[in-house]
This record gives C-alpha cells, sequence and structure tokens, in this order.
C-alpha cells in the first residue's frame, strides 16, 4: 500500500503508457486485431480511472498542501527535476481526465475504422500527457506536458477529422502555440528570478513589482488563448466541428480546463499584483465572452458549433471566478470546469450518437427525434437543462458561486454576466426545439434507432452524476476547499502587504 | 409526513417517467394519481392542525398584534441533507412548514390531485400519457420545493423546476411547432424574471449576510438607512434587493411587461393550464413577496412599485380579456387579471387578503379551466367560442359548474353586513377574497392605494363583462357550431366531472369559511399565520372601516358588467359587431394584446439574432479569421517567400545562418537575463 501512496502519481501519469506498448505490439490489423486494440485501451483507461478514485479516496482534503508529493533532482541541483504532487485544485481535473477517457473509448468503439492502433496509441498518449499537467509540480515539465497536449490533439483533428480537418488543425495548433511561445519565455524569466522552477517553491517567491506584469501577460497570452477567452477562441468552434466525437469531448472537457488550471496555479498566486491590476481587463473580456458569444450561439446553424460557443460562454464564468479572487468565486470556478467537463462532455457525445448515425451536424437535418428515440431525448434534454444553469443539476452550482462572489466584487460585472442566464436559454431552448421537438418528417430519420447499450453506458453515468452533483456537490466542493481557502488567503494577503506599502507612500 | 408530502409526487414523477414504458400507461396514471391524493390528504392534516390550532392561540397572537415588524415564524423545520457549504455560505435541503407553507399546501396537493385524476378522462386517448403523468408530478414536487423552502436558493430551485416542468407541459404536444414556440417563450420569458430574482439573492445575500430566511429576515431591522452599491450609484438596499426580486415574481406570475408568455401558455394541455397557469405556479409570485414580507415591508418604494405593477396589470389584462376568441385564452387573461389583484394587495401590506384571494382564486380559476377542458372535450377540441354557442342542455353538469365558477370570479355575494353587524356576509369565494384586497387598496389612503383601488374597480367590470361574455358565447343562444359537432356534443365522463365537483366546493365555501382566518379581525389573522407572514393590524382596520360606497363599488361594478355583457349576447347581439367596426382601431389594439408581442419581436429579439449574425459572421469569421488571422498569414508568406530565395543549397551557407542565430540568441539571453536577473 506504501508504495502506491508514494508513487499514486507516477503510476497514473505513466499507466497509458502501459497500454500504449501493449498496443504496438498486437499483431495484425484485421477486424479482431481491431477489436482487440478497443479493449486494451478500454481497460487501461478503466484502469486509470480506478487509480484516479484511490487517489481521491486516499486524499486528504483537510491538507491544503500538495500531497503524493515525489521530488527528484533531474537536471542541475534545484533547476528541472521530477516533481510530482497534487492539491485540492488539481486533483479533480486527473479525476476528470480518468472518468471521461473510457467514454471516449467507447464512443470511438464503432465510429473509429480505419487506423485503429494509432489512433488509441494517440489517445492513450494523449491522456498521460493531460494526467501530467495536472499531477506534476515542475514548470518546466508542466510547459512540456502543456504543449505536448497539442501534438496527439493536432494528429486527431488532421487524421479522424471532418472535411475541413487540415485547416481545422492547423488553426488549433498555430493559435495554441502562439500564445505558448510567450509563456515558454515566462518561464526562462521566472527562472532567472528565482532560480527555480519548482513550481511549490516558486509558490513561495516574490515576483518584483515590475516583472509581474510582464510575465502575468506572457501567461495570459497562452492561457486565455487555451481557455478560450473571447477573442482568441476562433480556433475553437472549428476544431470541434472537425474533430472526431471523442476529441471534441476530450478538448471541451479537460483541455480547455488547463487554461482555467493555468490561471489558479500560477497567475493568481505567483502574479498577485499583476493579477489584481489586471482583474477589470478579464472582467470585461469574460463578460464579452458570456454574452457576444451566447448572441453567436443563438444564430448558429451546425450543432456542435452552437455547443462549441456555448463553452466559451460557460468558460467565461471561469475567468471571472478566478479572478474574482474570493472563495465563492474560485470554488464556484472549479466547480463549474468540471462541471462543465461533464455536461459538454456528455453534449458532444450526444451529438456523436446521432452523427454516428446521420453523418451530418447541420441542426436542419433532424426534427423530431424524440418520436423515434425518447432515451436520447431525455439525456439531451438533461444535458441542455445542466447548460442552461437548472438548479437541481450541476451546471447551475458552479455558475451561482460564481456570480455570488463576483456580485461582492463588482456588481457592474454581475449584472453583465448574468444575461448569460437569459441567453443560454435561448440558444439551448431552441438547438433543443429544432432537433428534438416538432414533426419527424425526413425520410432519413425515419429509420433512425435510439441509443444502443454501449452509448447508453456511456451516457447514463454522466445523466447520473449531472444530477447528483446538482443536488450534492459537497464531494466536489469539500475537495477543493482547503487549498482554495490558502490561495485565497494568500492571495489577498498579498495584495493587502501592497496596500499597506501603498498607503505609506502616501 | 411532511416528507411523504414532499416527496411522494416525486416517486411517482420517476416511476411514471422512467419505467412508464414497462409499467403500461393505466398503472402510471393509478400510481401517480393516488400517490398525489396521499400527499394532498396529508397537506389537509397538516392544514387542519394550523387552522384548529389557531383558536386557541388567540391570545398569544394578540400579545404581539401591535408588533408590525419582524416576530420569528413558528414553524416546523426539517433538515434534509447538506447542499451548498463553502465560502461563509451554509445551505441544507429543507422542509419549512408554517401557516403560510401549509396554505400552498393545501392548494398544490388539492388542485393537483384533482388535475391528475381529470386527466386520466381528458387525455385518454393520448399515446404518451405516462410522460404527461410524469411531468404533472415532477411539476407538483418543484411546486411544493417551492412552498416548503427556508432560503433563498431552495425556493429558487423549486422556481426554476417548475418553470422547467412548465416548459415541458406547454410543449407537450411536441409536434405542434405553435406548442413549441409558447414553450420555449414562456422558459425565456421567465428566465428575464430570474435575472432579477438571482440578483436579488445575491443582493441579499451580500447585505443581510445569510441566505436562510429567517436570519436574513431578523437582520432586516439593522438595514435602516443601509445603501448599498449597485451599478451606477448608491441606494436603499432594501429597496433594491426587493426590486430585483420583484423583477423574478413579476417574471413568474406573468405580471404586465412580462406577461407576454401566459396567454401562449394555453397552448398546452387544458389540465395544464388549469394546474399551472392558473390555479398554483403563477400564483409563486405571489407567495414569494408573501414569504419575504418582512424585507418587503422596509422598503415604502417597493411596495409601491408592487402596487402599481398589479393594478396596471389587473386593468390591462381585463381590457385584453373583453375581446378575446379562444375560451382559454379569455381564462387566462382572467388570470393575469386576478394575480394583479393580489399583488395589489401585497403592495399595500394587506399580504393575508393577497394569500386570500390565491387560495379562492386557485379553486374557482381551476374549474374554470377545467370546465373549459370539459366544453372543448365535448366539442372535439375546437376552443374558439365564435364556433360555439347554445350547448347548455348538451353539457348540463359543465354548465352549472362553469356558472358556479364565475359566479365565484365575478364575486357575487350578498352584503348582510353592512346592514345590521349581526348578519354575516353570504356569496361566493370571490365575492370575499376580491372585496378585501379592493377595500384595503382604498383603506390604504395612499396615492399608489387610491390608484390601484379605481383600476382594480373597473377591473372588476370587465371581469364580470367577459366572465358573462364567456358564459353566453358559449353555452347561451343558438349554436354557431357545425351541426356535425353540435349533435356529438357530448358530457364528459365522471372521472372528469368529480373534479368539478369538488372544486365547486371549494369556489362556494371557501370564501365564507375562511374569511376570518385571512381578513377577519387582526387578532385572529395574527393568529392564523403565526408570523409566517407580516400582519398590519392597521391595514386590515383601515379595510374594515371604509365608506360604504367603496365596500359597495365591486359588487356593483360586477352588476353592471353583468347587464351589459347581457345587453351585448343576449338581447342585442349584433352589437359587439358593430361596435368592433365603429372602433376597429380600438378592437385591434385590445384583440393584439396591446400589440406586446410585436414589439418585443421588434426590440428584442430581432436585434439579438442580428447582433449574433453580425458577431459571427462580422466579428469571428471576417475579422478576427480574413484581417487578423489572414493577414498575419499573408505576411508570413511574404516573408517566407523571401527566405526561400536565401535558400542556396549549399551546405556551409546554412551552417553559418545557424551559427549566427544561436550566437544571438545566446547573447541576448545573457543580455535579457542579466537585466531581469
Amino acid at each position: 500500500m506504501n508504495i502506491i501512496n508514494n508513487n499514486i502519481l507516477s503510476i497514473l501519469t505513466f499507466l497509458p503508457l502501459v497500454g500504449v506498448f501493449f498496443l504496438l505490439i498486437v499483431p495484425g490489423n484485421d477486424d479482431l486485431a481491431k477489436n482487440n486494440m478497443r479493449r486494451i485501451a478500454l481497460a487501461t483507461t478503466l484502469v486509470t480511472f480506478v487509480f484516479s478514485l484511490v487517489m481521491w479516496a486516499m486524499f486528504d482534503s483537510t491538507n491544503p498542501g500538495f500531497q503524493f508529493v515525489q521530488n527528484h533532482s533531474w537536471i542541475g541541483d534545484d533547476v528541472i527535476g521530477y516533481r510530482m504532487g497534487v492539491d485540492g485544485i488539481s486533483i479533480l481535473f486527473i479525476v476528470l481526465t480518468g472518468l471521461l477517457m473510457p467514454m471516449c473509448v467507447l464512443a470511438s468503439w464503432e465510429s473509429v475504422q480505419n487506423r485503429v492502433r494509432e489512433y488509441m496509441v494517440a489517445f492513450l498518449i494523449l491522456e498521460f500527457l493531460m494526467i501530467g499537467v495536472f499531477a506534476t509540480l515542475d514548470l518546466a515539465m508542466f510547459y512540456v506536458f502543456f504543449e505536448g497536449g497539442l501534438i496527439p490533439m493536432f494528429l486527431i483533428i488532421g487524421i479522424w477529422g471532418g472535411k475541413k480537418r487540415i485547416q481545422a488543425s492547423y488553426k488549433f495548433f498555430f493559435y495554441t502555440f502562439i500564445g505558448s511561445v510567450l509563456m515558454l519565455l515566462a518561464v526562462m524569466a521566472m527562472y532567472w528570478q528565482a532560480g527555480t522552477l519548482d513550481i511549490a517553491k516558486l509558490l513561495q517567491f516574490e515576483f518584483s513589482s515590475e516583472s509581474q506584469y510582464w510575465l502575468w501577460l506572457a501567461f495570459f497570452a497562452s492561457l486565455a488563448v487555451k481557455m478560450p477567452m473571447w477573442p482568441f477562441h476562433r480556433w475553437l468552434p472549428e476544431a470541434h466541428v472537425e474533430a472526431p466525437t471523442a476529441g471534441s469531448v476530450i478538448l471541451a472537457a479537460i483541455l480547455l480546463k488547463m487554461g482555467g488550471y493555468g490561471f489558479l496555479r500560477f497567475s493568481l498566486p505567483m502574479f498577485p499584483e499583476a493579477s489584481a491590476y489586471f482583474s477589470n481587463f478579464v472582467f470585461v473580456l469574460s463578460i464579452a465572452a458570456i454574452i457576444i458569444t451566447s448572441l453567436v450561439a443563438l444564430v448558429q446553424e451546425d450543432i456542435k458549433k452552437l455547443i462549441a460557443y456555448s463553452s466559451v460562454a460557460h468558460m467565461g464564468y471561469v475567468t471571472m471566478g478566478i479572478f474574482a479572487g474570493n472563495m465563492l468565486g474560485i470554488q464556484g470556478a472549479i466547480f463549474q470546469m468540471i462541471s462543465h467537463g461533464i455536461v459538454s462532455g456528455a453534449l458532444f457525445l450526444c451529438v456523436g450518437v446521432i452523427y454516428d448515425r446521420m453523418h451530418t451536424r447541420r441542426i436542419d437535418a433532424y426534427g423530431g427525434l424524440v418520436e423515434r428515440m425518447p432515451k436520447y431525448a431525455f439525456a439531451f434534454m438533461v444535458f441542455t437543462m445542466a447548460n442552461v444553469g437548472l438548479p437541481g443539476t450541476s451546471g447551475f452550482v458552479g455558475e451561482f458561486l460564481v456570480l455570488m462572489g463576483i456580485f461582492q466584487v463588482n456588481t457592474w460585472v454581475a449584472f453583465g454576466a448574468a444575461f448569460g442566464v437569459i441567453l443560454s436559454a435561448g440558444y439551448a431552448l431552441w438547438l433543443y426545439r429544432r432537433v428534438i421537438f416538432g414533426v419527424l418528417e425526413k425520410e432519413n430519420l425515419k429509420a433512425i434507432l435510439d441509443m444502443n447499450p454501449r452509448e447508453m453506458a456511456v451516457i447514463v453515468p454522466l445523466i447520473i452524476l449531472t444530477i447528483f452533483f446538482g443536488f450534492y456537490p459537497a464531494p466536489i466542493l469539500d475537495a477543493t476547499a482547503a487549498s482554495v481557502e490558502q490561495l485565497v488567503n494568500q492571495y489577498q494577503m498579498s495584495l493587502g502587504q501592497i496596500g499597506v506599502l501603498a498607503d505609506v507612500a502616501h | 409526513m411532511y416528507h411523504a408530502i414532499l416527496f411522494l409526487p416525486l416517486i411517482g414523477a420517476l416511476v411514471a417517467g422512467l419505467l412508464g414504458r414497462s409499467i403500461g400507461h393505466k398503472a402510471a396514471e393509478y400510481l401517480t394519481t393516488g400517490l398525489l391524493m396521499v400527499s394532498a390528504l396529508l397537506s389537509w392534516v397538516v392544514f387542519a392542525g394550523i387552522f384548529f390550532g389557531s383558536g386557541g392561540e388567540a391570545a398569544h397572537g394578540a400579545e404581539t398584534a401591535a408588533d408590525h415588524g419582524f416576530m420569528a415564524a413558528e414553524a416546523v423545520k426539517i433538515t434534509l441533507f447538506r447542499w451548498i457549504d463553502t465560502g461563509g455560505l451554509d445551505l441544507y435541503w429543507m422542509i419549512r412548514v408554517d401557516t403560510l407553507t401549509a396554505v400552498m399546501l393545501v392548494v398544490v396537493t388539492t388542485v393537483s390531485s384533482l388535475v391528475h385524476l381529470y386527466s386520466i378522462g381528458y387525455m385518454h386517448e393520448d399515446p404518451h400519457r405516462a410522460r404527461f403523468f410524469a411531468y404533472l408530478s415532477l411539476f407538483t414536487f418543484a411546486m411544493l420545493m417551492l412552498v416548503t423552502a427556508d432560503n433563498f436558493l431552495q425556493m429558487f430551485f423549486g422556481w426554476e423546476g417548475v418553470g422547467l416542468a412548465s416548459y415541458l407541459l406547454i410543449g407537450f404536444w411536441y409536434q405542434k411547432p405553435s406548442a413549441n414556440a409558447a414553450a420555449m417563450k414562456a422558459f425565456i420569458v421567465n428566465r428575464v424574471g430570474d435575472f432579477g430574482f438571482i440578483l436579488g439573492i445575491f443582493a441579499a445575500v451580500m447585505m443581510l449576510g445569510t441566505i436562510d430566511f429567517d436570519t436574513a429576515f431578523a437582520h432586516v431591522a439593522d438595514m435602516d438607512g443601509q445603501t448599498i452599491n449597485f451599478l451606477w450609484g448608491q441606494w436603499d438596499a432594501m429597496t433594491v434587493i426587493c426590486l430585483l426580486l420583484f423583477l423574478g415574481a413579476m417574471g413568474k406570475s406573468a405580471q404586465f411587461l412580462l406577461h407576454t408568455w401566459l396567454p401562449d401558455a394555453m397552448e398546452g394541455p387544458t389540465p395544464v393550464s388549469a394546474l399551472i397557469h392558473a390555479a398554483t405556479m403563477v400564483t409563486a409570485g405571489v407567495f414569494m413577496v408573501a414569504r419575504l414580507s418582512p424585507m418587503f415591508e422596509a422598503s415604502p418604494t417597493a411596495l409601491t412599485v408592487v402596487t402599481v405593477i398589479g393594478a396596471i396589470t389587473a386593468f390591462f389584462a381585463a381590457t385584453v380579456g373583453l375581446v378575446q376568441n379562444d375560451i382559454k385564452r379569455v381564462i387566462a387573461y382572467s388570470t393575469c387579471s386576478q394575480l394583479g389583484y393580489m399583488f395589489v394587495a401585497l403592495g399595500v401590506g394587506a399580504y393575508s387578503a393577497g394569500i386570500f384571494h390565491l387560495f379562492t382564486h386557485a379553486f374557482f380559476k381551476a374549474l374554470l379551466f377545467l370546465g373549459a377542458g370539459s366544453v372543448i372535450h365535448a366539442m372535439h377540441h375546437e376552443q374558439d367560442m365564435r364556433k360555439m354557442g347554445g350547448i347548455k342542455n348538451k353539457v348540463p353538469v359543465t354548465y352549472w359548474m362553469m356558472m358556479i365558477g364565475t359566479l365565484a370570479l365575478t364575486g357575487v355575494g350578498l352584503p348582510f353586513h353592512l346592514v345590521s353587524d349581526a348578519l354575516p356576509n353570504l356569496g361566493f369565494a370571490g365575492f370575499f377574497s376580491k372585496d378585501a384586497i379592493i377595500e384595503a387598496a382604498y383603506g390604504a389612503h395612499t396615492e399608489a392605494g387610491n390608484f390601484a383601488f379605481y383600476l382594480l374597480v373597473i377591473a372588476a367590470l370587465f371581469t364580470s363583462f367577459y366572465s358573462w361574455r364567456l358564459v353566453h358565447l358559449t353555452f347561451h343562444g343558438k349554436t354557431r357550431a357545425s351541426k356535425e359537432v353540435f349533435d356529438h356534443a357530448h358530457e364528459s365522463p365522471n372521472v372528469m366531472l368529480i373534479p368539478l365537483y369538488v372544486l365547486a366546493v371549494g369556489a362556494v365555501l371557501s370564501g365564507i369559511v375562511f374569511y376570518d382566518s385571512f381578513f377577519g379581525h387582526a387578532d385572529h389573522v395574527q393568529a392564523f399565520f403565526l408570523g409566517s407572514i407580516v400582519v398590519d393590524a392597521e391595514i386590515i382596520d383601515a379595510a374594515h372601516h371604509v365608506p360604504t360606497w367603496v365596500k359597495l363599488s365591486a359588487t356593483f361594478a360586477m352588476i353592471i358588467g353583468f347587464i351589459m355583457a347581457w345587453w351585448f349576447y343576449i338581447s342585442k347581439p349584433d352589437l359587439p359587431k358593430a361596435l368592433a367596426k365603429q372602433h376597429s382601431g380600438l378592437y385591434a389594439f385590445l384583440l393584439n394584446k396591446w400589440y406586446f408581442d410585436e414589439l418585443y419581436d421588434f426590440i428584442f429579439v430581432r436585434p439579438a439574432k442580428w447582433l449574433g449574425r453580425v458577431l459571427w459572421r462580422g466579428f469571428d469569421d471576417w475579422f478576427v479569421d480574413g484581417v487578423i488571422v489572414g493577414g498575419l498569414a499573408r505576411r508570413v508568406k511574404d516573408v517566407t517567400n523571401q527566405v526561400v530565395r536565401l535558400q542556396s543549397g549549399y551546405l556551409y551557407h546554412y551552417a553559418l545562418a545557424m551559427l549566427i542565430g544561436v550566437a544571438a540568441l545566446i547573447t541576448w539571453a545573457i543580455a535579457a537575463g542579466g537585466l531581469l536577473g
């Protein structure tokens, strides 16, 4: 038990690579071999998920610091090291990754028929990199994982994507890469100041005031694109539309969360002064994201594009909550990220269900599905309502906490963001009405089948989680509370010091 | 017991909804109906305990009679489990039962169980009955969560839950585009109200420091003179909080400006209209203001707004009701108008009168809707009154039930009390509750109260007119229905008539029996409500001592309306047409509901879509993608074209270039590192 306890993060991170190894040695390329590959991928991701749950069970939620820490020097004495550890802010993202990966494998079971081996390898490597992002405590390793994730995603969109996949994958790559280059420069600058890339030490280090602003902006360039914040979001709808179902799920559920995680891990605690300085700027962009992208979502004709735009709007709540800098805001932001991971992942899976049948994502190609697909209609309704933020679904809790937190900081921002309450109902119900309701009159839809057991196995757990966390969000909120409290206290304290200094100066 | 009241409907909803296909329609119908009846029975037990318990505690109530301010309510509170507990929030799922809740429990479960029963008959041909009953029970559960809430957020949960159920039920016949549109409209317009509600909750939590009711009410006293920084200025804290919350109430209760969804909601099956859009959900706004009465009391401005909006709604909806031709729309506008009455009562501080009207209105309006449903059922789903008429003898039971409902709605009664103090007033339910509101409005002796008084009296005249118009057009005179429809018109089965009988009993008796508890002597009212709402003895006394002409005004208005309807539709049936032609502008204005739908479409819906398209095609696609990214790509291409020319093919050229590059990078790193380090 002790061995597991001490190495759980390494196990989790590298387990997917074990699966990759087995995938590579499966002989042949016939149907039997393909099935074996799918089973290997499923087994690997399931085991990883179980380990992530084990880790959550062992996690001490009263301890705000890093747990399961591993720290080995690697390059230089104190420069780059093999450093692992999680706290309340990061742990749930690992669990979320673990949860969604088996579903992605299941969702690709029949829809991906060519290059199955490569596809599964790409996904498992992606999982390795995603878990690494959240588990590592070394800034250099973080950067490698953070950027590394681009490559498998680039390939997944570019090889298994839709018609305009090449253009979309390049756009995805360049947008995120250009931002990241600036972050790399910032990482170097941080090393020159602090003399280490150990995140735990960097969190204690006080960066000089002048440099904070530049470092913040450099991180912002990368994280805002990843998030994505308005107006850096243009790559997302395209990437979603062209990506295969599982790719969209991962993109929306996990990759976007890296942006929010970065803000929480780096921007807020390491550059508090700059964060406070730029917070109004972030608020404006967040409101713009909520209102503008909601309006844009209202007029979309492609199901995936609509959901992608709604993702941008929901991420607006996250950035807003993070930079509210209070307990409610940040707790809400983390909850919103987890909840959005479940709900938007589920929505993309739902789109995948009908895409697999009809091979189109155009909204006007559907209508009246409830007639033939009552189970599907029910699932879609649950996730639509969670997307709208109906109380009793997980979508509500995060939005509510964020808005409440921001109201205490700035009522204008809360006022603007609350328009999302109206607009989200507009686009989500409009979508539901056109796809699910109405008369089933299109010839090719008349023989459409309801969800099969494999699809149910993917969707039902997500329905249960969506509703469960809506009524009882405590497991998530409790896990994050201690670490967030520490973060908020430190943030407020460093701002307080600045305030005191400013007072003295006057 | 409280658990059972609350969760039996939920169990019914889950079983019927998830297992409906396996257990069959019959089982789903009987199960949900049976569970709700148990729930209703238990609610009456709770209510009886409070009603009969209150007499003995009259003395206790009298002690605090002079106290206008906050007095902790005597309430049963049951904690279920933790909800949101972080960052200073300490939120639990709770069941709170006090007098106000008990009144609502009775209303909700009674009407709901009767509507369930009625629907067994009304929906018997529908292929999706199990789903229908699941929705009905789900609605009931959400509504019960709303009325048993002990904090703002659980109330908001119920609030949104009933909104969801309403959305699902209005759009129940999903093949009808009009039903789908109406369902969406209902949800979105309600969300506009929720926008205010949720901001109100934030403001209340920020200022009062807590999210549960009793503690928040206790802190209201400290709010005197406190201001809140909201948007561009400093405002009186309680006024901002209450007005924001009231916006939510306006949405849910279809008050003026946010009323447009209610008439359209009639696209849903008629039992739904009776349950949700007459008796229960639309009264949630009234309930909310009454529940938060200790907060509203602290803001005279907010109360004035409540009064004025209520009065305008009562008048506006009544005018529109005068000319509608769809039998359900007439009743829908009537509901809207009656909700306005309730808000006036709340606004002038006579909270108990508002709740009283809510209570009686639930019976007679549900009766009218279910009666209308019975008519529609008889006429093969015809709803246009111009194609009815003369079916009195075809559906005698329905006819008499509708008569009782009409008598109750128009407020027919005999004010014996004016003749001698020893004699009691006699009358139908609406007579007691509506007159109470009109008297309270006058008795308030404020400008807003007077304004409301006159509008309400005129509205009472209109109410009487459109109600009798409905009766005449539907049942009296010569039929205008096709021969086939008329010949096949038939009375509804017993399963649909029994609920009518029960509701008729309520429409006759609920006023006279409960008048004393709701609006009798102030001490009795206080003893009944036990602090669950603010009971202002002054306004109740003032209402009881208004001049006689005020007391008679509503009755006169009712009589005039009756006579005019008789004149227009029985003695001179050609008159309405001639009049409509003569005043075609006014007629069109009323028929088109003051053109609110067109106005909103023009100023909200179209600009939103246009803006969305511009931001998408213009900003995202053209500006960001085309100009910035595309432009960047073109520049890069230009540069690379230049670079291509540098490719000479000689290895040493490349090596030299790399060397220079590395040297430059290192130089820069050292220089920059030195500067920063």
